[in-house]
């Protein structure tokens, strides 16, 4: 069994891409780190991607980069372990994971990125249902793993799949998924070109350099419709392909679309959090996201000192904001402990 | 069908009720389907051995005119409060409603209750001062299909007919529709929810029959008060029927059971307007898809007489569907009352039999 220290400046919960950056910016002021990562591989949710918008990098390139640079570094990481509590002792903290390890830390990372709503929840949607409904997730293992598969001739992807969705629970946007559908929309034009892909949209957030570019190519270039509409049900025909019950809300008219896939675009939601001691409090936002203690002087510190949040654990991000955060991160990681 | 989608029902069961039920009509169903009620209470009574209490002074729950904008909330949960005091002056806890408009009306009294002490402070207020009756909120509230899916089994146990095809052995394919207001406004309130339905299914399924899962099940047997109750409306109502009766027809239906008097009553009568108005009709031969309540099923499964159940009622002829099920009926007595004269035979339409 590989041998680990019991002391670490900071220890960073989450192997993704908030938490191996992180890591990698305290290495070069000299902090000693250690990752723990509940997967049996580093890269979060990185690695169940295929590529990446706006410019399509292969995502395994982009996680295997830093992943090589952590191995470079020799940085303690552990896998396949989760954290199961975090303790205050003084001004310090001690993290007990699954695995039986216990680390005493004078700063933690709360770096454990978000999870994708559980589509049975809607279940008018058809997942678990119909093996022909799949989620944004699955979509881009089967882009990735090139398998055999029938060629449909008609895909709808459904945006805000529990999220901006009071009934789910989730009244905020997760912000990746509009362009995501537009990414794999195009992905799934390349791979099937005979095929017609439509999405289906409240609006389309297209915040950030080179989305309104992706989303303008896929009209012009590739015929990919975009429908402002809602999905009220999905239900399967007598031959197996799906009906889909939408709101054209642009023209205020019900249409039934026959689909032969359907893609929810599956929100993001805040991952389950460390069981606390009593005496430690992180304050959580409404939408159950880490809050900031301050979100424009000190958008890394949780409301509890020594703890601080870095890329998606606090709200949707794109994998480069996620990294900016986690950088941002791990300087407020060395401020605190300058100041110690 | 996948287990999933077979199963998804499992994750809402309701409690209901064992015995000792306060009964409540439906205001139009007596007119409808004149046998249906008398059949649950037959079955309820005579079959299974349960106490059926009814109180003459029961009246409409005015769930027409609350969703006419007739009648306001105050005055809704005043009527109901009213029922409620007869169960209780009745030494009864469960409430067997025959409606699904007043169930769901029920239901949506008791959450407001619930959510809100203050409404019920009020209407026990307003039932005094008006009546000078007080109640205990009921422990129980069941639709009479509840109270059938629960039996279900023994009634399998003294079956005399099963949803089979007489001839082939092949289990019927039959269509359920649940009333909107049964599960689609509190789905915890139904016997498997609102997308997944399990209370007909329950039945099909004990009975012998194969439930058929068409793409429109969901979707509103366009009654909807306002469609039908505005004159001007009713074509919106016929297009709801006429598009669940194309989405089911390719899955050839043998029969479609409802458990709302509305659903029952217009999805059997349109296919009538829509033989005249397209010349059109869903089953073979010129014939409707029969539409039966699930009483008038049960009957049918328990041997009574087609006639007796008042199948002679409905607008899409049952004769086939007897026929197929190797049922025994007299075609003379279709229109004979109980002393054997024939009232008037109607005239057959001209596109539909």
């Amino acid at each position: 069994m590989r041998q680990y220290d019991t002391k670490y400046q900071t220890v960073i919960i989450g192997g993704g891409i908030a938490g191996m950056t992180a890591a990698l910016q305290l290495y070069k002021f000299g902090i000693k780190s250690l990752i723990i990562e509940k997967e049996d591989k580093l890269g979060g949710h990185l690695i169940k991607w295929y590529k990446l918008f706006p410019g399509f990098v292969n995502a395994d390139e982009v996680v295997s980069n830093v992943v090589s640079e952590l191995i470079d570094k020799r940085m303690q990481v552990i896998t396949g372990a989760e954290v199961t509590s975090i303790d205050s002792i003084y001004d310090n903290y001690i993290i007990r994971t699954s695995s039986g390890h216990s680390f005493e830390a004078e700063s933690v990372l709360l770096a454990h990125g978000f999870k994708t709503f559980d589509p049975t929840k809607k279940e008018e949607y058809g997942y678990g249902l119909y093996s022909n409904v799949k989620t944004s997730v699955e979509i881009e293992n089967i882009l990735k793993e090139h398998s055999n598969i029938t060629i449909p001739k008609r895909v709808g992807l459904i945006h805000c799949v529990g999220s901006r969705d009071e009934k789910a629970g989730n009244l905020h946007c997760s912000k990746l998924c509009c362009v995501s559908a537009v990414k794999q929309s195009i992905e799934l034009k390349e791979r099937f070109p005979d095929a017609e892909i439509i999405c289906f949209y409240i609006d389309l957030r297209m915040f950030d350099n080179g989305f309104e570019e992706l989303y303008m190519e896929a009209q012009i270039e590739h015929g990919i419709k975009f429908i402002r509409g809602r999905l009220s049900e999905c239900s399967q025909n007598i031959d197996g392909s799906l009906v889909l019950k939408v709101q054209d809300t642009l023209t205020g008219l019900p249409m039934n679309v026959n689909v032969d896939w359907l893609i929810l675009m599956v929100g993001k939601e805040a991952a389950k959090l460390p069981k606390f001691d009593k005496s430690i409090d992180v304050k959580l936002a409404p939408n159950k996201f880490v809050a900031p203690e301050n979100i424009f002087y000190n958008p890394n510190q949780t409301s509890q000192p020594g703890i601080f949040c870095g890329g998606t654990v606090s709200g949707p991000k794109t994998i480069h904001e996620s990294a900016a955060d986690a950088k941002a991160a791990a300087m407020s990681i060395i401020d605190y402990l300058n100041r110690k | 069908m996948s287990k999933e989608k077979r199963d998804i029902w499992r994750k809402y069961q309701k409690s209901i009720g064992d015995d000792n039920f306060f009964f409540v009509r439906s205001c139009i169903r007596q007119n409808f389907f004149p046998a249906s009620e008398q059949a649950f209470l037959h079955i309820l009574r005579n079959e299974l051995g349960k106490n059926v209490v009814e109180d003459a002074r029961h009246t409409t729950c005015s769930g027409i005119g609350y969703h006419s904008d007739v009648v306001n909330f105050d005055t809704l949960q005043t009527i109901i409060a009213r029922h409620f005091a007869l169960m209780t002056e009745a030494k009864l806890k469960n409430v067997a409603i025959s409606c699904v408009t007043s169930f769901g009306l029920y239901s949506e009294v008791l959450e407001t209750w619930k959510e809100f002490p203050s409404e019920l402070e009020k209407t026990r207020e307003n039932l005094y001062k008006a009546t000078k009756r007080e109640f205990e909120i009921p422990e129980n509230i069941a639709h009479c299909s509840d109270i059938i899916y629960k039996f279900r089994e023994e009634i399998k146990n003294k079956e005399k007919n099963r949803l089979v095809n007489a001839e082939t052995g092949e289990p019927l394919k039959i269509v359920d529709h649940i009333g909107c207001h049964y599960a689609k406004i509190f789905p915890e309130y139904g016997e498997g929810g609102a997308e997944f339905p399990q209370v007909l299914t329950g039945m099909i399924e004990s009975w012998g029959g194969q439930t058929v899962d068409y793409p429109e099940r969901r979707h509103c047997c366009g009654f909807g008060f306002r469609q039908y109750l505005v004159q001007a409306n009713r074509g919106y109502s016929v297009s709801n029927t006429y598009k669940k009766l194309q989405s089911m027809e390719p899955y050839k239906p043998d029969m479609i059971i409802a458990n709302c008097p509305g659903c029952t009553m217009f999805i059997d009568k349109w296919q009538y307007t829509i033989s005249e108005l397209e010349h059109r009709t869903f089953g073979p031969d010129k014939t409707g898809i029969p539409v039966l309540t699930y009483e008038e099923l049960a009957g049918l499964v328990l041997g009574y007489d087609p006639w007796d159940l008042g199948l002679q009622m409905h607008q899409v002829s049952v004769e086939p569907l007897l026929d197929k099920m190797g049922i025994q009926y007299d075609k003379d007595k279709k229109f004979a009352d109980k002393s054997g004269k024939i009232f008037s035979i109607p005239k057959q339409p001209e596109y539909i039999l």
